[in-house]
């Protein structure tokens, strides 16, 4: 009897240790993030971006970085550190951006870089959602007299290496049995002199990148984009797989923005939006009601953090690509309300 | 037994080649390890899918729509041209510039001397750079062609020469002319019971030529077509530049190298050989370089070994060579990184083992046999 109760007992401590280690483990993977710690001890956010180009990523005058990708960096620190200032960045190139990002040296990689299948299931990573919405474009000299990507028939066109560029082109070979000729370049250096000489008819990248290319060219307005994408290209920040938690921080970093612009709260009235607003969905989004931001394991001022430092996504539009910087008109990038595919997820 | 040296020495190079392997092992199993957790999967099979992108240069046909191994072949080749021409002309110009770097005369002497000091003390990849952008890029548009001789056309996009199309038995004769050539310096040397062939061997390069052109049934001439010139055969600019890069580059070195091994030769050598009469070329071409030819094989070996790992600078000017085919392109959209990576390495590790066993069967050849 003895030896048996004991058993029981023994038995019963090993059912509560496991139900203890269960509940320990479940909680535990909670708020767990490997990859938000990492960036909390460190002090830091580590963010892979692109070595140089206007638009996405460039140094302005002091030096500072700039750019849409920057901004969105800048934007998880603001929400992960309370400091938008708080963030390295690594220049990658089109080759090693995603081992840069698999082997753990970046936390996130903000480069222009297309979300595909094949990237999405083969490479161990993530694709979060699209920050900007583009397609192949070929800009070709005015003096061409070409109006259409079909009379390009023989040309030959200069583009960079490592990515989806020249697949895009042949694929359009193909379907319209026509031959496009290519060369590809390691660095936009020599693939623009190249262009600039006229040892190619045109240049291709994705459109906010041949809008940075026109603007380093000696004269832009001698360049004209014929009015026919090749692609879609949804380009958009990646993050490792296996971090679900840190996944969705930058994915709703990028959808603050988007609530942001949805909501008319801008950098300029943020604070007086915060002190004087009664709609309860401006409430929420600033933390002053519920507990949004705690679920994402963040403070629950997160979105206030982000639009605080950076502003909303039509702002970061604005300084980078639009009016006030390459001058590429909104398009696809604008919020769904005025015909563009910027579509917040739900805020509750 | 133990005690004795040699066995000892056996244990522990066995001892070491273990602990190699075992480190070895240790770091392939981690990187698998670390595949499998970061869910990459690993594999070749990737050769056989449809490559789906342009070569723009290429010796052997391609279509967008074969494999990735079909593209390493096209590359592979790419990288071998460009490597060959480069040695070839780094070793004639590497001779003769260090020959004139040891001329009486000072101007000559002069110019040897500025022109190594120049090209091996500035970067290799801005010389290429320089090739391509500042001096191939000032060409004329296609549409302002400079027209050279025999039809030849030359602009920014390239040097455009004719080509020959063959008539029916056009391939077999071009091979009979082929293996004419090189029978050519065989035939120079047979001796038939003590009858010497010598110079009239010669009669078999215009046999030659006669096969080729009998083979031509007529010519396709370059002509401008739409944005770029059609027909002919095209040398890129990507491809001079790259050429121009690696072989003035290297000519610098063998030129130094070419200077040394003739200044190791001994003096008495060329007094000898003056004393006999003998006039300035015949002395070098004669008794000098075939003495210090024995010196520079070794080093010759490693300048070659180098213009074929630099091709892989070809990226730059955007020739399309292994390096930049393969470890760009295709490691891009098959996102087979380590594997193309494995594979650009087994490459380059073939050509070189290759080019030094050659150069080692060479030196053995060249080599003072003493006994």
């Amino acid at each position: 009897m003895i030896r048996h109760a004991s058993k029981l007992a023994t038995c019963g401590a090993m059912v509560a240790g496991m139900v203890g280690l269960a509940s320990a483990s479940w909680a535990q993977t909670e708020v767990k993030s490997p990859t938000l710690d990492a960036v909390k001890k460190r002090g830091q956010l580590v963010c892979g971006i692109d070595t140089g180009i206007p638009g996405y990523a460039y140094q302005d005058a002091s030096g500072k970085w700039q750019g849409l990708d920057v901004a969105l960096c800048r934007a998880v620190a603001a929400a992960t550190l309370g400091d938008p200032e708080k963030v390295k960045y690594i220049g990658t190139t089109s080759k090693v951006r995603f081992s840069v990002l698999q082997s753990g040296e970046i936390d996130l990689l903000v480069r222009d870089s297309e979300l595909t299948l094949t990237r999405d299931s083969q490479l161990g990573l993530m694709e979060i959602t699209p920050n900007f919405y583009t397609g192949q474009t070929i800009m070709v000299r005015k003096s061409l007299n070409v109006a259409h990507v079909k009379d390009l028939n023989g040309a030959t066109i200069c583009m960079l290496t490592g990515t989806t560029l020249e697949t895009n082109i042949s694929d359009y070979n193909r379907a319209n049995n026509i031959k496009i000729g290519t060369l590809l370049f390691d660095r936009p250096e020599e693939a623009f002199a190249a262009a600039e000489s006229g040892r190619c008819d045109g240049y291709t990248d994705d459109g906010g990148s041949v809008a940075a290319a026109r603007s380093a060219m000696k004269k832009p307005d001698d360049w004209v984009f014929l009015p026919e994408t090749l692609s879609r290209q949804p380009l958009g920040p990646h993050t490792r797989q296996g971090d679900d938690r840190w996944t969705n921080i930058v994915k709703w970093t990028h959808f603050a923005m988007l609530e942001a612009e949805e909501l008319g709260i801008t950098k300029a009235n943020v604070d007086e939006m915060k002190k004087s607003s009664t709609d309860p969905q401006v409430k929420k989004f600033l933390g002053l009601e519920g507990d949004l931001g705690k679920g994402l394991g963040l403070d629950n001022d997160f979105a206030y953090k982000i639009v605080k430092a950076e502003g909303n996504y039509g702002e970061v539009y604005e300084a980078t690509f639009g009016s006030k910087g390459l001058g590429l008109p909104r398009g696809l990038n604008n919020l769904y309300s005025k015909g563009g595919l910027m579509y917040p997820w739900s805020w509750y | 037994m133990v005690r004795r040296p040699s066995s000892r020495a056996y244990a522990a190079q066995w001892l070491l080649l273990l602990a190699v392997l075992a480190v070895a092992w240790f770091i392939v199993a981690d990187a698998a390890d670390n595949l499998g957790r970061r869910n990459i999967s690993f594999g070749f099979g990737f050769l056989a899918d449809r490559a789906n992108f342009d070569i723009p240069f290429r010796l052997v046909p391609w279509i967008e729509s074969d494999t990735y191994g079909r593209a390493l072949l096209v590359s592979f080749l790419n990288t071998l041209l460009v490597s060959a021409l480069g040695i070839v002309v780094a070793t004639l110009l590497g001779l003769l510039v260090g020959i004139m770097r040891l001329s009486v005369n000072w101007l000559v002497r002069s110019v040897a001397l500025a022109f190594i000091e120049f090209v091996r003390n500035t970067p290799q990849l801005i010389q290429i750079i320089f090739w391509y952008v500042a001096v191939l890029q000032t060409l004329p548009s296609p549409r302002q062609s400079i027209v050279l001789p025999a039809g030849l056309l030359l602009n920014i996009r390239g040097l455009y020469i004719p080509n020959a199309i063959l008539g029916a038995h056009g391939a077999l004769l071009a091979w009979l002319a082929v293996a004419a050539v090189i029978a050519t310096p065989f035939v120079w040397r047979l001796d038939i019971g003590g009858w010497r062939i010598g110079a009239k061997a010669l009669v078999l390069p215009v046999l030659a030529a006669i096969l080729l052109g009998a083979g031509v049934d007529r010519l396709e001439w370059p002509v401008l077509k739409g944005f770029n010139i059609a027909g002919g055969t095209q040398v890129p600019p990507e491809l001079v530049a790259l050429w121009a890069g690696l072989s003035i580059y290297t000519a610098a070195f063998i030129a130094e190298i070419v200077r040394g091994s003739i200044q190791a030769v001994p003096k008495g050598q060329g007094e000898a050989a003056k004393a006999l009469g003998l006039k300035s070329a015949p002395r070098m071409f004669l008794i000098i370089l075939p003495q210090a030819l024995r010196i520079m094989v070794p080093q010759l070996t490693s300048q070659y070994l180098n213009i074929i790992k630099s091709s892989t600078l070809g990226a730059a000017v955007a020739y399309p060579e292994v390096f930049q085919i393969f470890a760009g392109t295709v490691m891009n959209q098959s996102g087979r990184e380590i594997e193309t990576i494995i594979i650009v390495m087994a490459i380059f590790l073939a050509i070189n083992l290759l080019a030094s066993a050659f150069m080692n069967w060479y030196n053995q050849r060249v080599a003072l046999v003493e006994r």
